[in-house]
């Protein structure tokens, strides 16, 4: 039984976990399918985290911080999308550059505007997405086994991560049942059978990268103000990069993109289970190496069982129409 | 502008009137968590200012933005014949040792570090007899009889301060469990408040009803967690009672404004010295916090447990374990 309670408690933490590690693979996916690489990730979610802790303390309400978090995100991405698409410049030097910026900025600013050593206030609440509790959960918590499940793991997450639930098979409908989706997938492999089709190339790579701000500002604002409840230095903590590693391992694709998520998600929430545990034979494990099992399982799983990467042809290549 | 200037004008005349010969020219040095930190930078700044109002002495500060700015800030302020420079956590240890040699004049006081020169005064903390205390606490007020750690960085200074709470709720409870978690083995570890309080979300689903969190801002995590669930936590460094009034049972306090206002009179009125002091619950370096938000969780007869035990700490009949190479830099 306590097995069964523990496996519940690691299922619920991954959900909370893979959030915002879903929601910015999806968006690292949609530009990487039409040919942007993005390693910005992990300063636009920053970036977002701020904004939408910031403009939820000033407002108290956590729907302007998610406006402001996405705007955040869509702004980035928008001077990523000129710098790649317009400017033809090197899309990891412009990520990076991105990813740098908002390090040292996001705090300075929250010092300049809040005076709390970098940090935004906590926010109440009411200026948070807080945890709901779906319907009949208090009444079906005495059902065994799915009545349990139902109240542990599916209940009592935060709105952005039910809404998460909802993206993902919006992002995967859109990618492979649109004609936007076939468009994309086309430009990211051959930007010029797509020109001599008549489509701007530079017009489809723009909603891309924008939509790929969205999805990444989300991640941000539940960060901030879903998770947690202020913005803190670097709180992102390499989630940006963690979610490129799992859109990789999951091929570009939405599912296997959201199964490589919630295995980080899982095995983070593993790791911090194990910390101090005495197990049978082995006795303690050190801290040290607990807190190094989800980047010693990227590495095996990438070089290992990843396989072939068939990433999308034209990623990382500015587009030039004439040659 | 104008009025700043006419007021600065008017302290430069007031300081020169009132001190004497005497009248020296102190420097504090904030390490990177700056000025207003809510935590250990502005336990410092408080200590200034009240030496600063009470002896009518101006004092310079300085807030680094980066690391790599300490040795320069620490010579530049030397070079202009600062009386005394007090720095302000165990990142500046390596810069302090540096510079402090290159100038023998100067007075040095270094916070949460052992440096040994013939100029240094080292001040540390005996965090573990406050965690011993906030320990007991935790063990009188749980009610599952398992209480939570989440330690930020894997230090041995933080571990001091698992010791000396695992053995206060021992002191109390020989059967109570300890779940303990730190959230990282880098500086990173300080700032994922995101992890922190899912290893408090954890904790807390296990049986635990109270956590202890020795993790600087991700220990905001921790406390946001304890809301969220319903549940007690322990603040740390500077009160953190206020943050999430209900929701906090008390804080570890570690003084740092009393070691700054201590470094700084003693060296306006001469007894200044070099060496090692360390500030335990006999110096009241280190303490646990009580004040109108969390007043109504302690009863009387927690009181008089815990008084009984700071006087059995400081007459040397408890004596609380420590964790070696606590104050060393790494």
């Amino acid at each position: 039984m306590e097995f069964f309670a523990d496996l519940t408690l690691l299922i619920d933490s991954t959900f909370r976990t893979a959030t915002p590690l879903v929601l910015a693979g999806l968006a690292g996916l949609v530009a990487e399918r039409s040919g942007i690489v993005d390693i910005g990730l992990e300063g636009k979610m920053l970036a977002a985290a701020f904004a939408a802790a910031a403009a939820a303390a000033v407002s108290g309400n956590p729907w302007v911080g998610m406006v402001a978090g996405v705007l955040a995100s869509m702004f980035l991405a928008l001077i990523h999308g000129y710098v790649s698409i317009a400017q033809r410049g090197n899309q990891i030097v412009s990520g990076m550059a991105i990813n740098i910026a908002v390090a040292g900025l996001a705090p300075t600013l929250a010092n300049f505007w809040f005076h709390q050593g970098g940090q935004t206030p906590l926010l109440g609440d009411e200026a948070r997405f807080s945890a709901i509790t779906l319907p009949f959960a208090e009444r079906l918590s005495d059902v065994p086994v799915l009545g349990q499940l139902y109240t542990e793991i599916i209940s009592g997450h935060n709105l952005v991560t039910y809404l998460t639930v909802l993206i993902i098979p919006a992002v995967a409908w859109m990618v492979y049942r649109t004609s936007f989706g076939l468009r994309l997938r086309a430009v990211g492999e051959n930007p010029e059978a797509v020109d001599t089709a008549g489509i701007s190339v530079t017009k489809l790579r723009y909603q891309a990268v924008l939509i790929g701000g969205l999805l990444c500002g989300l991640s941000g604002v539940v960060l901030s103000t879903g998770m947690g409840a202020a913005f803190i230095r670097d709180m992102s903590a390499g989630k940006g990069y963690l979610a490129l590693a799992a859109m990789i391992f999951g091929r570009w694709k939405p599912v296997p993109t959201l199964l490589a998520c919630l295995l980080f998600g899982f095995v983070d929430a593993l790791q911090g289970r194990l910390q101090g545990e005495n197990l049978p034979l082995i006795g303690e494990i050190p801290v040290q190496f607990t807190i190094m099992l989800p980047y010693v399982l990227t590495v095996i799983i990438l070089a290992g069982f990843a396989g072939k990467m068939d990433a999308p042809k034209a990623s990382g290549i500015p587009y030039e129409k004439d040659h | 502008m104008l009025k700043k200037l006419a007021f600065a004008i008017v302290a430069a005349f007031a300081g020169s009137s009132a001190g004497l010969a005497a009248d020296i020219q102190p420097v504090l040095l904030y390490d990177v968590g700056g000025k207003f930190d809510k935590s250990f930078n502005e336990a410092a700044h408080v200590g200034a200012e009240k030496f600063s109002t009470e002896t009518r002495i101006s004092y310079r500060d300085f807030e680094p933005s980066s690391e790599t700015q300490y040795e320069q800030a620490l010579k530049r302020f030397a070079r202009r014949k600062a009386d005394l420079i007090v720095a302000v956590g165990v990142g500046y240890s390596v810069a302090v040792r540096n510079v402090a040699s290159q100038y023998p004049d100067v007075k040095f006081t270094v916070i949460d570090a052992i440096i040994e020169l013939p100029n240094v005064q080292s001040i540390t903390f005996r965090e573990n007899e406050g965690s011993f205390l906030v320990g007991m606490i935790a063990a009188m007020k749980t009610e599952s009889n398992k209480i939570g750690f989440i330690g930020g960085m894997d230090i041995p200074l933080i571990r001091r301060f698992e010791r000396g709470y695992q053995q206060g709720a021992e002191y109390v409870n020989g059967d109570i469990t300890l779940i303990e978690n730190y959230v990282g083995t880098t500086p990173s570890a300080w700032n994922d408040p995101i992890k922190a309080s899912e290893m408090a979300r954890s904790q807390y689903a296990r049986g635990a009803d109270i956590i202890f969190s020795a993790a600087g801002p991700s220990g905001l995590g921790v406390i946001q967690a304890a809301k969220d669930t319903g549940n007690l936590s322990i603040g740390v460094d500077s009160n953190q009672n206020h943050v999430a009034p209900g929701f906090v049972l008390t804080s570890m306090l570690k003084r740092v404004d009393l070691a700054v206002y201590m470094a700084m009179k003693e060296a306006s009125d001469g007894s200044w010295q070099a060496g090692h002091r360390v500030m335990g619950l006999e110096e009241g370096g280190v303490d646990y916090a009580v004040d109108e938000h969390n007043k109504g969780m302690f009863t009387d007869e927690m009181k008089a447990r815990l008084e009984q035990a700071r006087a059995k700490i400081i007459s040397g009949e408890i004596v609380v374990g420590d964790v070696a190479g606590s104050n060393s830099s790494h």
